[in-house]
């Protein structure tokens, strides 16, 4: 039988619930017994070359960009998990939610004390600002929510043995944080 | 004094006449989760986290007091599912940011959120503009985080009784204010209280941060109402 394939993305994140996943220390070489990568800046594999089992995500949908990428995952793996609290309710970057778009691009990119002669970036090149910072069940479906900041790495290894052996997701206390 | 029999969830429990619910469910070692409600302050009745049926309606168990054969249903799916949903509210009703709050490991809303297993809320998140305020000299206000529990209007007061703090405005845009003298006159005491009272990061006192690591903070490793269960 073919290994389950496992797919990651980073939207809206700062790469911490990839490096709590790397924190699996020695296991990470079972788990490359048990699975197979696709998609995912850990084999650094930029397109879908296939369907996948598992697509595991950090980070919430603040630009266009993050919301295309993210439903491509929906539409190429079975299971989502939202991994960490930027994926599940915004995060930091959702700290700028309630105020509005044109104010925080005017504080960075003008009003800032270090900016001289600033300007907004304004080029097709670039994704479009969504106007809040969205957390992925607003926008696609997902399946399982993994929280921490990042996730524990015993929560996320915990959560990928039991979905790997089809069984019901063990959430013991002590690794279930939002810290 | 006469001593009044009553059931939780089938489970025989006595209470003294006056007594609440949670008081009584408290002593007989059941947990009835609380968040508006504080030993030593009068009920509010504001949170409805404490939920619990009687012969199918349901009572706030921190207002209700207990009458004889009373036959309360406390540790029911359908029960707790709505203490989750209530839960769910406040976190999507307000900005709750855990991973910079200081009272992460320490806030009664996480730990609930802990206890009834909230991953994400299934409310979508509303965003308010919310302020922060720091014009009181030993706290800051971070209206963020506020559930309107009440507890510190209730419970901080000058020593000539006058409350500290108080509602201002209605509906979606209610908040805490102060009284800008008599929070001017608060001491380290009374602000170490007032962070205690808070049951979320709403109340902050200045000049301490983050004093305790992560892992070694009061829910970090036992759930809340769990000294209760375990006695
Ligand atoms: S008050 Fe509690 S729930 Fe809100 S952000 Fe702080 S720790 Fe989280
Ligand atoms: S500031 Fe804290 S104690 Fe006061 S009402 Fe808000 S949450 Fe409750
Ligand atoms: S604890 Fe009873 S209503 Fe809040």
């Amino acid at each position: 039988m073919s290994k389950p394939v496992v797919a990651t993305a980073s939207l809206a994140g700062c790469f911490g619930c990839h490096m709590s996943v790397l924190d699996i220390d020695e296991r990470i070489l079972t788990l490359i017994d048990l699975v197979e990568f696709n998609k995912s800046p850990i084999d650094d594999i930029k397109t879908f070359t296939k369907q996948c089992d598992i697509g595991i995500i950090e980070g919430g949908c603040c630009n266009s960009e993050n919301v295309e990428n993210l439903r491509l995952f929906r539409k190429h793996c079975k299971i989502l998990i939202a991994l960490g609290e930027c994926a599940i309710m915004g995060g930091l970057p959702a700290m700028r939610n309630g105020i509005p778009v044109k104010e925080c691009l005017e504080e960075a990119y003008l009003n800032c004390p270090t900016v001289d002669d600033g300007i907004i970036p304004n080029d097709d090149e670039l994704p479009m600002i969504l106007d809040r910072v969205y957390p992925l069940h607003e926008i696609v479906k997902i399946d399982y929510y993994l929280p921490g900041c990042p996730p524990m790495a015993d929560l996320i290894w915990n959560a990928l043995v039991a979905l790997l052996e089809g069984k019901p997701l063990d959430l013991p206390y002590e690794v279930v944080k939002f810290d | 004094m006469s001593e009044i029999k009553f059931t939780i969830d089938g489970k025989e429990c006595t209470a003294r006449a006056g007594q609440t619910i949670v008081e009584a469910a408290s002593s007989s070692g059941v947990y009835i989760p609380t968040l508006c409600n504080y030993d030593g302050l009068k009920p509010a009745g504001a949170c409805r986290i404490c939920t619990v049926s009687v012969a199918g309606r349901n009572m706030a168990a921190c207002t209700t007091p207990v009458a004889s054969g009373m036959m309360v249903e406390n540790n029911t799916p359908e029960i707790n599912d709505m203490r989750k949903s209530i839960i769910e509210m406040l976190f999507v009703e307000g900005n709750h940011m855990c991973p910079v709050c200081e009272k992460s490991g320490n806030c009664e809303l996480q730990a609930l959120a802990y206890r009834y297993l909230m991953l994400a809320p299934r409310f979508p998140y509303l965003w308010p503009r919310r302020s922060v305020d720091a014009s009181i000299p030993k706290l800051y206000k971070d209206g963020n985080r506020c559930i309107q529990c009440l507890r510190c209007v209730r419970g901080i007061t000058a020593a000539d009784g006058r409350k500290v703090f108080g509602l201002v405005d209605r509906g979606g845009r209610v908040r805490i204010g102060h009284d800008p003298e008599l929070a001017a006159s608060l001491g380290e005491e009374q602000a170490k209280r007032a962070m205690e009272l808070c049951p979320v990061g709403s109340l902050i006192r200045k000049g301490v941060g983050y004093a305790v690591p992560i892992g070694k903070r009061k829910y970090d490793g036992t759930p809340i109402g769990g000294e209760l269960e375990r006695a």
